[in-house]
């Protein structure tokens, strides 16, 4: 069943540390009740591209929100404010848990919701929703798409703002996992999306992993030359597919 | 891709954005996912006033780079003969 009334609107949720950050929220109109989704942006900023993303997870029946990881860099349009993240090493693995909470508190806080919360992320939102799923109580379903660095080679990548390989701390992981990678992505490789399947099984964790042909980085992004029609179709069905089962 | 590596380079100049002319004194050079420019990866470079200002932003491909450092290049080689 899908949606086609909406409501989409700019909120502003509680995050890391009590702060107030900003949000775009989207759920389907109606008492509800509705799962709920918290999408994390990719690392080109909070666009265009993520508004209509929370607004498609609406469309099919789910209580989006996706909070802007770069506010408090602010004030600027969001492209600026992601050239601010850039310059400064990009925000912290810290910040960005805290972020989440608040997004999944603001979720079940209303009153259409049926108590359960999930997470998507792409590129770096990947990440961060596999970092945000092993450290947080209280995720029902997470979805890594491509998420890059979550496993670290190089261990000179690791900062001061993002210590820890997310890979180290599979054992948090509660949510069972959907992950979609594309088989020519270089970040995550295939052989990284090998070594975090390897890990995930030998900590015993639920997840799906769905690997594309023909596909890369970003093959969702329907405004680039990533964007793969038929794995982007697919791979949409399968988030679909995955929420209705782990969120009803 | 999704990297934060971002090369740095102070710079003595100016720049004519949306609000008019002002100083720059830093560029911020990369090669990531754009913002704008219809590419999945692009080389891109923020003119700054300051460490946070950003005053010009241009995304563009690797060809394109490729060939604005040529033509830099030159254009230093050839004008600097001129005004030796």
């Amino acid at each position: 069943m899908t949606y086609r009334g909406m409501i989409a609107e700019i909120v502003t949720i509680t995050g890391n540390k009590g702060e107030k950050v900003e949000a775009y929220y989207a759920r389907p109109s109606g008492p509800g009740p509705f799962p709920g989704v918290v999408l994390i942006h990719h690392m080109p900023g909070w666009d265009d591209w993520t508004m209509e993303a929370v607004r498609k997870l609406a469309h099919q029946g789910f209580a989006c929100i996706s909070h802007h990881l770069y506010h408090r860099l602010g004030p600027g349009t969001p492209d600026d404010l992601a050239a601010k993240a850039r310059a400064a090493g990009g925000v912290s693995d810290d910040e960005v848990v805290g972020d989440v909470k608040g997004a999944m508190a603001f979720l079940r806080a209303q009153p259409g919701s049926n108590g359960k919360v999930g997470m998507i992320g792409f590129c770096s939102g990947g990440r961060h929703t596999f970092l945000a799923s092993c450290r947080l109580e209280g995720v029902d379903a997470a979805v890594n798409c491509w998420g890059g660095n979550v496993v670290v080679d190089d261990p000179t990548q690791l900062t001061a703002l993002r210590p820890v390989a997310p890979i180290d701390l599979t054992d948090g992981l509660k949510a069972p996992l959907l992950g979609l990678f594309g088989n020519e992505d270089k970040n995550p490789s295939p052989a990284q999306v090998d070594t975090l399947e390897a890990k995930l099984k030998a900590c015993g964790k639920q997840y799906e992993f769905h690997r594309y042909d023909g596909a890369g980085h970003a093959f969702f992004a329907a405004e680039r030359p990533a964007y793969r029609v038929e794995q982007a179709n697919d791979g949409w069905q399968k988030v679909y597919a995955f929420y209705r089962k782990h969120l009803a | 891709m999704c990297s934060y590596i971002t090369e740095k380079t102070e710079i003595f100049g100016s720049a004519k954005g949306a609000g008019g002319w002002s100083n720059v004194t830093a560029a911020h050079v990369y090669f990531d996912h754009p913002f704008h420019a219809s590419l999945d990866h692009a080389l891109s470079i923020d003119f700054m006033s300051g460490d946070t200002t950003r005053k010009v932003a241009v995304e563009m491909s690797a060809e394109s780079a490729r060939a604005l450092v040529a033509s830099i290049l030159a254009a230093l080689e050839t004008g600097e003969k001129e005004h030796a």
